[in-house]
């Protein structure tokens, strides 16, 4: 069954098995503005929550995407590299940035829910 | 909204901002939109296609009045302000002893006086220099009354040719008083796009109808700061603070162009403003270092402060304007190198979050300037 997590800094996470496919809300991509370019992390790169593991630029500035839990990533859609304006479009969909593995299930427990998180992006206006 | 803090000024246009639905940030104590809905990209080309209406009422407008105000101000300036022809304009810098730059200006010659426009962060201190320095030879007037809007593109002329007649005939860095909706308005064609368009200086009071009646006009919409920073980038224009400041000369910042032949060591009104000395010097031997174009060769932008290393890995220069630029379809960057690794072409690496990616040294501007010479 899969179930979508939220961190408090904008990533979402779709858990599918031990698999977690991570990007950035459309709360973030809105912040953002235009995305104009994407650094991802290599496949079999260690991340640990909360470290670093993305990098995502619009015109304005250069943001760091965080690891929402700790894993080993699998998967990076290397399409964004060539048109980052998906991650603006459809950023929970086709603008995906990485797919992990789930070291730690415990982690799970410290993220929102959608309706936590569109109450935590409400508080922040 | 960080737009809506108290303690910041608001312009003539601030309402129609928020009705427009402008992102409304701090700005030099201004609260003013860094975008519209339409977001920078959709921003940036339409102002490169069409036109787009720039609100710079934050900047400082100044009239010098009197019969030496001309001579007076170029003890300032190391610009020729006495030949300047009535109804032109002309860049100009306020250099400090050292020879380093405390604003840049434009200074136009609006007949019976001059009319002066200054950069927003400064517009304090270059009032209160241009009072301690001028008042004994001719009046140094602030104009607080007046908005000033620029309109840019290559549709602007078209627009204006419209609503005022008397514009058309008008080419980059000329200046006319021309009546726009009703109120009279000192127009000069020239912008910080690197596009054909103008600044309208405008009363206050009259500035809100004017920028609706542009805004009506089917080739104009609103254009944010963010926009403006990624065109002016692209045109090669200096931002000052970031890419000029008082520690870099005209000359390190390779605007030769704008220091007068008269004003040189050898002309007919050589010296004479601060850090003379030091200006004909440079422009005699040479800079340690140089401002130029940077043309990262891969995706990433490259941004303000990134450290340009050579070869060897030693530090060479930094970048003091970064980002990616919508027309020239990639990143853009400009920054200041040692003057023997600023001949175009020339291989350097930025460190990006700690990793070297190949760049290039590149003539500016990244875009071709397309300004009305007639």
């Amino acid at each position: 069954m899969s179930d979508l997590k939220f961190s408090e800094d904008h990533e979402w996470i779709l858990i599918d098995g031990d698999i977690g496919t991570v990007g950035i809300t459309t709360y973030a991509q809105e912040q953002l503005g235009d995305v104009v370019f994407i650094e991802l992390p290599e496949v079999g790169q260690a991340l640990e929550k909360g470290g670093d593991a993305a990098v995502v630029e619009s015109v304005k500035a250069a943001s760091e995407v965080y690891a929402p839990l700790t894993g080993e990533v699998t998967e990076s859609n290397a399409a964004l590299t060539d048109d980052p304006s998906q991650v603006n479009s459809d950023p929970q969909g086709a603008g995906w940035f990485f797919k992990m593995t789930i070291a730690e299930r415990s982690e799970l427990e410290g993220l929102m829910d959608e309706a936590a998180y569109k109450t935590f992006i409400e508080g922040l206006d | 909204m960080a737009g809506e803090d108290a303690n910041l000024k608001q312009t003539p246009l601030y309402r129609l901002h928020v009705e427009l639905g402008g992102k409304m940030v701090p700005f030099t104590g201004y609260g003013m939109p860094v975008q519209y809905p339409d977001g920078i990209l959709k921003e940036h080309n339409h102002a490169r296609a069409r036109a787009g209406l720039f609100d710079v009422s934050h900047m400082g407008q100044v009239r010098l009045t009197g019969h030496g105000a001309a001579e007076a101000l170029e003890s300032l300036v190391p610009v020729d302000v006495v030949d300047l022809a009535a109804g032109h304009q002309r860049y100009a810098l306020f250099t400090n002893e050292q020879g380093g730059i405390r604003d840049d200006l434009m200074i136009t010659n609006a007949g019976d006086h001059l009319f002066v426009v200054v950069n927003a962060a400064c517009k304090v201190e270059d009032v209160a220099h241009l009072r301690d320095k001028l008042s004994d030879r001719c009046s140094v007037t602030e104009l607080t009354d007046r908005a000033l809007l620029a309109l840019q593109g290559p549709e602007a002329g078209a627009v204006m040719a419209r609503l005022a007649p008397a514009t058309r005939d008008m080419v980059f860095m000329t200046a006319a008083e021309v009546e726009l909706e009703g109120a009279g308005c000192f127009v000069t064609r020239s912008g910080y796009t690197g596009e054909d368009g103008f600044e309208i200086s405008v009363p206050a009071a009259r500035a809100e109808a004017l920028a609706r009646t542009l805004l009506a006009q089917d080739e104009v919409a609103p254009i944010g700061l963010g926009a403006r920073d990624t065109l002016r980038l692209e045109a090669g224009l200096c931002l000052y603070g970031h890419d000029i400041d008082t520690t870099t000369t005209p000359v390190e910042g390779a605007l030769n162009w704008a220091l007068s032949k008269v004003r040189r060591a050898d002309g007919a009104r050589a010296g004479g403003y601060p850090g003379a000395e030091v200006i004909d010097r440079q422009l005699a031997e040479g800079a340690p270092r140089k401002r130029v174009g940077i043309r990262p060769e891969g995706r990433a932008p490259v941004r303000e402060g990134t450290e340009l290393i050579d070869s060897d890995g030693r530090t060479v220069g930094r970048v003091t304007s970064g980002g990616f630029g919508p027309t020239a379809g990639g990143p853009v960057a400009m920054g200041y190198v040692e003057t023997a690794l600023a001949k175009p072409e020339t291989a350097l690496q930025a460190v990006v979050r700690g990793k070297p990616q190949p760049v290039r040294v590149t003539k500016m501007p990244f875009v071709p300037q397309r300004y009305y010479r007639g």
